[in-house]
């Protein structure tokens, strides 16, 4: 994988570079074993003592890392039997969001995602994994496909927003984004959604009314970008770290306001210094909150997704 | 990324230009004086050009609900502050503001009225407080619209305009938008009827949530509909946007609005629809002949 390093990020990858060459190196050397574990221990260490203090707008640049695993490199981990299912039968098919049937711990399950690009060339194709109103009409087609058959939905927020062009409004992004809403809240089937790195905005909130919300430990959720935020209060993007504090985004943050069930430790480092150990943990969690699901009725599915959502808010009367 | 966007551009200049002290106005659309008492008369419809200028909350109760009469909802409901928020200024603070400035206590009023004798459950924002922005108490409201209608039995015409979300309520103000749209598919499930009135302006986490899944909607004249604002998709496509983008003329020639009703007929055809809506059939009960 081509390393993009951060710059608070560099003696923690500095240690798992180390870590990755040494444990090539004990497959053929057992007396290296020691020092391997005294090692991955370290970083492990060091890894918890810097990030546990990083700054949220820092927290947003890991959420938005460009080697973070994206949707399909988690359902590869999790899932067998993937079928990626395109379009949505209406104008073309938006490839900044994925979607199709899977195998979960041996449940069918449909899975959707947004999907960031990997290099300039995916990422043009993906559209830095900014969708367009096609994306969730396909959304909306695979969240009523997975309610005809009965099948679980999961889904993997990871998105900058939706698509702000011409094209998009032309086309009605608005409409599509609130449909979307509309159909996860009326299907009979549990719904898990994932935050995996970037949740932005009502482009998020498309793939995000769930009846569980986890999110991952630098994974990020706001109503707008720091950026975005910035330059509307202070008229200076550049002021985003300000914003990013304020806007309380990080998966701590969330789960003390009530918008998630749980937040996900991330191997150390983050998630991408390891993608098979950042789906293991994600996996630990994922499981029985599904399992716990498939326990209720249709009706309750929706009836509790309905009151999760219902509760959020903070007003006097 | 994408929103809300602040820069509004406004259609009601002439509320800022007040020359022999509020007596005269001038129209936005073809710059004649009126007298500011003729504009009010016609609920700020300039009666030489047409130009639609803003009408308050207040007005539009006028225009619509017979005898202006609102039988208002949970009128007490205010915000907090979860986010303990500032950007300078706390979020207390504006909202304080908002409220002396706009002797409203939120961005949006509900309630039981009647239109042409037709009952029905109302809504609409208040665009003066704080941009019509869609914090926790609009969800809340919206919810509650919703739900009463559903248990009542009555339609909804709700009247939108706002820029989206509120961001002072951060990540909570997004969830506004799934709790409204849930309680929303609630109601359409007892197949009743939702008028959704697109006002200027209708974006950002409003227009991506329930104001585009009306039954029927219907947006007013050169009012701006959309999701990103203008500068947003700007900066993002470094193109200038073509002159008319996202007006409701753009959104009908899109296919995303019914139709586009000037003030004086708004509530006639909202009561023919309702009419349509809500003369339902029994299963069987056609005419045998
Ligand atoms: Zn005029």
């Amino acid at each position: 994988m081509a390393a993009f390093v951060l710059p608070f990020e560099k003696p923690v990858v500095d240690l798992v570079e180390r870590v990755r060459e040494l444990r090539v190196l004990s497959e053929t050397d057992a007396t290296l074993a020691p020092e391997l574990a005294r090692l991955e221990q370290e970083t492990s260490r060091l890894a918890r003592e810097l990030f546990s203090d990083l700054t949220p707008i820092q927290k947003v640049q890991l959420s938005r890392h460009a080697n973070r695993p994206y949707t399909l490199d988690y359902v590869k981990r999790l899932c067998t039997d993937f079928v990626e299912l395109h379009g949505d039968r209406r104008f073309s098919d938006d490839p900044a969001i994925v979607g199709g049937l899977a195998t979960y711990h041996g449940h069918s399950v449909v899975v959707v995602g947004h999907q960031k690009g990997r290099g300039t060339k995916e990422n043009m194709k993906r559209n830095f994994g900014m969708p367009n109103p096609e994306g969730y009409r396909k959304a909306i087609r695979l969240y009523e496909l997975a309610d005809r058959f009965g099948l679980p939905i999961l889904t993997f927020i990871d998105t900058p927003g939706a698509y702000p062009g011409i094209g998009a409004e032309e086309r009605g992004q608005s409409e599509a984004i609130g449909a979307a809403l509309a159909a996860m809240a009326r299907v009979k089937v549990p719904i898990i959604a994932s935050i995996v790195g970037e949740g932005g905005s009502g482009g998020a909130l498309a793939l995000g009314v769930a009846n569980r919300v986890l999110v991952l430990e630098f994974g990020c959720y706001s109503v707008i970008s720091p950026e975005g935020c910035a330059a509307i209060l202070w008229k200076d993007g550049s002021r985003a770290d300000e914003a990013a504090a304020a806007l309380k985004v990080t998966a701590f943050d969330l789960l003390r306001l009530g918008i998630v069930e749980a937040v996900i430790d991330e191997p150390a480092g983050g998630a991408h210094q390891d993608y098979d150990e950042a789906a293991r943990q994600l996996d630990a969690v994922l499981w029985p909150t599904l399992s716990a699901l498939l326990a209720l009725s249709p009706d309750a599915l929706v009836d509790d997704r309905y009151d999760r959502f219902r509760r959020l808010g903070a007003f006097r009367s | 990324m994408a929103w809300p966007e602040k820069q509004v551009p406004t259609t009601d200049a002439s509320e800022k230009v007040s020359f022999g002290a509020g007596v005269f106005r001038r129209c936005d659309g073809c710059g004649e004086t009126l007298a500011a008492t003729e504009l009010a008369a016609a609920f700020e419809v300039c009666p030489l050009c047409g130009q639609h200028h803003r009408l308050d909350a207040d007005g539009w109760r006028k225009l619509l609900l017979d005898d202006g009469a609102l039988d208002a909802w949970d009128t007490t409901l205010e915000p907090l502050d979860p986010l303990e928020f500032s950007d300078g200024k706390s979020y207390r603070d504006r909202v304080a503001i908002a409220q002396k400035k706009t002797k409203a206590r939120e961005a949006i009023d509900i309630g039981g009225a009647a239109l042409g004798g037709r009952p029905i459950a109302f809504g609409a924002f208040v665009f003066s407080f704080m941009g019509g922005s869609m914090g926790s108490v609009v969800g809340e409201k919206i919810a509650r619209l919703f739900e009463r209608a559903a248990a009542g039995g009555l339609p909804v015409v709700l009247l939108q305009a706002s820029g989206g979300a509120r961001m002072q309520e951060g990540i909570l103000s997004l969830m506004q938008m799934a709790k409204a749209v849930a309680a929303l598919e609630r109601f359409r499930a007892k197949r009743l009827p939702f008028v959704s009135v697109l006002l200027h302006p209708t974006t950002g986490g409003v227009a991506a949530s329930f104001a585009f899944l009306g039954d029927v909607n219907v947006a007013e004249p050169k009012a701006l509909i959309g999701f990103a604002g203008a500068r947003v998709i700007e900066s993002t496509i470094r193109q200038t946007l073509p002159p008319g983008f996202q007006r409701a003329e753009f959104l009908i020639d899109h296919g995303m609005v019914d139709m586009i009703v000037p003030r004086t007929e708004m509530k006639a055809t909202i009561g023919t629809v309702l009419d349509h809506l809500m003369r339902r059939q029994a299963p069987g009960s056609a005419p045998t002949a």
